[in-house]
Parts: C-alpha cells; sequence; structure tokens
C-alpha cells in the first residue's frame, strides 16, 4: 500500500495501478531466429529482484497510460518514475 | 533417542509442573562440513532434511534458516489442505502429499492436529459450474475423490452461507473433497524438526546465507553468517527468497516474488466446521480450533519482499466474505499479516535439478504450498539423493519452461493462484 506519482495524473493511491513486472526486457527483433533457450528467457525467466528494481507499471483506473518506475522491493519505497521511452536514472 | 510423546510423559510432566521437557531439537553450531545442506528451515526444508536422512540415509546433512524454523510462511499460511487438482501431474504430486498427511501424526509421533473436515469449492457463474464439474470428472479418473454439489447440497453442508439468488455472485454449485482439511502449521515445521534432528541433522538457526561457492559447474559449499560450510549438495528451499539465492550463482528462475495476505478474527464458538473456499470472489474461511476465523485473501500484483500487502485486497475479500456469510457482519478482526510466495507463470512448483551440478531448488509453490509440505519433502529428497527426480516430479523440473511442457493450473485448479 503506497502512493505513485503517475507522470501524468500525479499522486494517487497504488490500487489505481496494475504492476507490468519487469521492465527493459527487450523484445526480440528476429522471433523466427531464437532458440527454444531465449525463448524460454524472454518469457519466463525474471531477476526478481530484492531490493531496487525497474518495473513498468499502468495507470488502469485513471490515464491508462503505461510509465516505469525504479522501486525498493524489500520495503516498496519508489525512487523514481519515469516515462516509456525515457532513458532510466542511474542507480 | 528421544523419549516418546504420550499420556504418560504428559502425566509424568505434569509433576514437575512442565519445566523439564526434553529439548525438541538441539541448537548446534555448523560443522566444516556436510554431506549436504537444506537452504530454508520452513515445513519444505524440514521435511526434505527428515526424509533425506529417514529414507535414503543422509544422516551428516544440516537444514539452515536465516530466521527462526516454521517463522516464514510455515507460520503465515491457512493451513488447507487438498488434492483436487485439474492436471494428471498436479494431482499425482498433491495426493501423494494428502496421502502422507494422513498418518503423518504417528509417523512423527508428533500430533500435527491434520483434520479431514472437508474442503468446498463454491462456484458463482457458468463457466465456474463448468469448470468445477469438469474437475470433479478428472479427480475422479485420478483416483481423488470429489463431488459436485448443487446450491441446495451447499447450503445443507454449511448452512451458513447466504445462498440467496439475490446477492451480488450467488451460489450456483460447489465441489466437495472430504479429505481434504486442515492442520496445525506450526507442528508440521516442528515435528519434522524434532524427528530430524533425532536422526542428527543438524538445525542452525538464525543462519543466513551470503553466497555459494563453486568451482566451475559444481557447489563447493555455502558462505553463511556463521562462517563457510562445505557440500557437495545444496537443496534450496527458500520459498519467497528462492530468486535471491539463484542470483547469487548468476541463475534467473521463472519467478515473481508477491505478497500475500491472511488475517484471522477474535475466537468465537465453533460456527464452521469445513473450509469453504471461493475462487471467483477469492475469499477462504474456515475456523481454528482456537475458535478464530482464518480467512486467505489474494495476492497484491506487484513485485516485493515487504511481508505486507495492500488494504484494498483484504477490503475486496472481507466485503465477498460478508456477501455470502452475513452472520459475520459484526466479528472483529484480531490480527492480519503478509508472506511472501513465489509464483511461476503457470502457479506449479518447480522441484528439480538444475544447469549447476550439486544445486538443487524447490520453489516455485506460489500460495499453495501448506498442503503440499509432506510430499514436496519427500520428492525433493529423493532428487537430492538420487540425482533425478521421482517419477513424482519428473513434470515439475525447471526445464518446462524451454521445452513448453507447462502443468498449466493457473485457474484450472481450484482456486485462482
Amino acid at each position: 500500500m503506497f502512493l505513485i506519482n503517475c507522470p501524468f495524473c500525479g499522486e494517487r493511491e497504488q490500487s489505481e495501478f496494475k504492476a507490468g513486472g519487469e521492465a527493459h526486457i527487450v523484445r526480440p527483433k528476429q522471433p523466427t531466429e531464437l532458440s527454444d533457450d531465449e525463448w524460454a528467457e524472454y518469457l519466463f525467466m525474471r531477476k526478481n529482484i530484492k531490493g531496487v528494481q525497474f518495473e513498468r507499471w499502468n495507470h488502469i483506473h485513471g490515464c491508462r497510460k503505461w510509465f516505469n518506475m525504479v522501486r525498493d522491493t524489500s520495503n516498496d519505497q519508489i525512487k523514481a518514475v519515469y516515462k516509456m521511452g525515457e532513458k532510466p536514472p542511474v542507480k | 533417542m528421544k523419549n516418546k510423546y504420550s499420556i504418560f510423559s504428559l502425566i509424568k510432566n505434569a509433576f514437575s509442573y512442565h519445566e523439564n521437557w526434553e529439548k525438541a531439537w538441539k541448537d548446534p553450531a555448523p560443522k566444516k562440513e556436510y554431506e549436504a545442506v537444506i537452504i530454508g528451515g520452513g515445513g519444505h526444508g524440514l521435511a526434505t532434511a527428515y526424509y533425506l536422512a529417514k529414507k535414503h540415509n543422509m544422516k551428516n546433512i544440516a537444514v539452515v534458516e536465516k530466521g527462526w524454523i516454521g517463522g516464514g510462511n510455515t507460520g503465515r499460511n491457512t493451513t488447507i489442505i487438498r488434492s483436487n487438482y485439474l492436471w494428471d501431474a498436479s494431482a499425482g504430486l498433491y495426493d501423494h502429499a494428502l496421502k502422507i498427511w494422513e498418518s503423518l501424526s504417528q509417523e512423527l509421533n508428533y500430533n500435527v492436529m491434520f483434520s479431514q473436515r472437508g474442503v468446498m469449492n463454491l462456484a458463482h457463474n457458468l463457466q465456474d459450474v463448468r469448470d468445477l464439474k469438469r474437475r470433479t470428472h478428472a479427480n475422479r479418473l485420478n483416483g481423488i475423490d470429489a463431488v459436485y454439489l448443487n446450491t441446495e447440497e451447499v447450503k445443507k453442508f454449511c448452512p451458513i452461507i447466504n445462498t440467496s439468488p439475490k446477492i451480488r455472485y450467488p451460489v450456483l454449485g460447489g465441489t466437495l473433497q472430504r479429505r481434504a482439511g486442515t492442520a496445525r502449521h506450526d507442528a508440521v515445521a516442528w515435528g519434522y524438526a524434532r524427528g530430524a534432528d533425532e536422526m542428527g541433522v543438524d538445525i542452525i538457526q538464525n543462519c543466513e546465507v551470503k553466497g555459494i561457492k563453486r568451482i566451475g559447474d559444481c557447489v563447493e559449499g555455502i558462505e553463511t553468517t556463521k562462517g563457510f560450510i562445505k557440500t557437495k549438495k545444496i537443496g534450496v528451499v527458500a520459498a519467497g527468497h528462492s530468486s535471491v539465492i539463484a542470483n547469487m550463482v548468476g541463475l534467473k528462475l521463472p519467478l515473481e516474488s508477491k505478497p500475500l495476505q491472511a488475517l484471522v478474527s477474535e475466537p468465537v464458538k465453533p460456527i464452521i466446521d469445513t473450509v469453504v473456499m471461493s475462487n471467483a470472489v477469492h475469499a477462504y474461511v474456515s475456523q481454528s480450533d482456537k475458535g478464530e476465523l482464518v480467512i486467505g485473501a489474494g495476492t497484491d500484483d506487484y513485485v516485493s519482499y515487504s511481508q505486507k500487502g495492500s488494504h484494498d485486497i483484504v477490503e475486496g475479500t472481507l466485503n465477498a466474505i460478508l456477501e455470502l456469510y452475513p452472520i459475520f457482519s459484526r466479528m472483529r478482526m484480531l490480527r492480519q499479516w503478509g508472506g511472501i510466495v513465489d509464483i511461476c507463470p503457470d502457479a506449479s512448483p518447480i522441484i528439480s535439478k538444475t544447469s549447476i551440478k550439486g544445486l538443487y531448488f524447490n520453489c516455485g509453490w506460489g500460495t499453495g504450498g501448506f498442503k503440499a509440505t509432506p510430499g514436496s519433502g519427500d520428492l525433493f529428497a529423493h532428487t537430492i539423493a538420487n540425482d533425478e527426480p521421482h517419477k513424482l516430479n519428473a513434470a515439475f523440473n525447471i526445464n518446462r519452461f524451454v521445452s513448453g511442457d507447462l502443468v498449466d493450473e493457473h485457474g484450472a485448479a481450484a482456486v485462482a493462484h
């Protein structure tokens, strides 16, 4: 339970948002060339970090836009919020 | 040899005001080397050690636990035990566990308070009805007891349920597994710890793993807060923290760790003598022997290791509980807590070897691991001792995420994971 500063709408309750998992997983450019191992890595394997993690979130009950977040998963403190396509702030 | 717990030992110890009971397990300092080390002293980890010693004659082993045994998800779940899973692989796995539960108290000489009070799963829409009927047939083909109940039969089995057609999600029917039920969660950890300790297993508490040493593709030992421990076999049973251990050796797992909440009410006289689970509205309720209502809620949808969940999740669950059981409207909730559950994309567990020799993982139990504790320990011990999976956990290997042969219990099981 925490507040999220949506880059488009401002500060709202976390329950208005949907978590979209780990950020900056690059979609394969040539899907037909991928091996099964590479598909598994892309689809299923996650860092699942205890500590500072980069994530995607969607403001589903608000502007419905996607954005990125840097959050400490050990205490749910948000370090930074930035728009899709923007460079992640350095740790 | 430990003194056997019995009515006579109870009477004998009553004369000394219960101050001279023998310690159920020792508190040893870690040795320099073990044949195998289990990381994680929850129910699954302690059961693994117990069966390694008992069935595979590996006595020079240790369980290392960051906090105290049974203090993680073992002490935080809603103690529901059932085996009515849809797919053959899951049915085999969970029913193996249920069969061990049925004689576990006798085997361990420790009362785990296993109570086969039945678990009922409710259907609230037409798709639920179809899914639950299909699952009932699948269960019976696998030799698992299951019956489908219509609304009147649900009401008869648990009279306090509101079966009015006017509620938001009316009860259209349900399934019942009579062999299912509950057990005392702490007792499971303590019983296995006592049994393992008796066979020579070292249970080392307050010992956090800081790193895993390996040479080439073989493990060599673990760095802990109590020093280096040499071992050739490491079984990781760290639940929500499995990825933390995996990251130490650069291994990625298909897991996300999320908070799952539960809460209990003030104690009241017996009012509900079974377990009722409701998938569609995410509300589970049973009553403990102390009289508290034990209520399970859903998971938050973001990764967190904070062991606390969001208020809106609890609110949603209690809304559903009150709609289904108006009689609870003036109950007060006593305690609420969260545990960190490790969830696989297919909501099935991993009991598997890894690409690193001597490193084994038992994880991904998600929201439903407690029920599997004895079976999980038994099969993981087999996997570690033989370096090969048992036929019952062969499907639950880590490689299924590469081959695509998933055991997709998401939504297909009796309850959403």
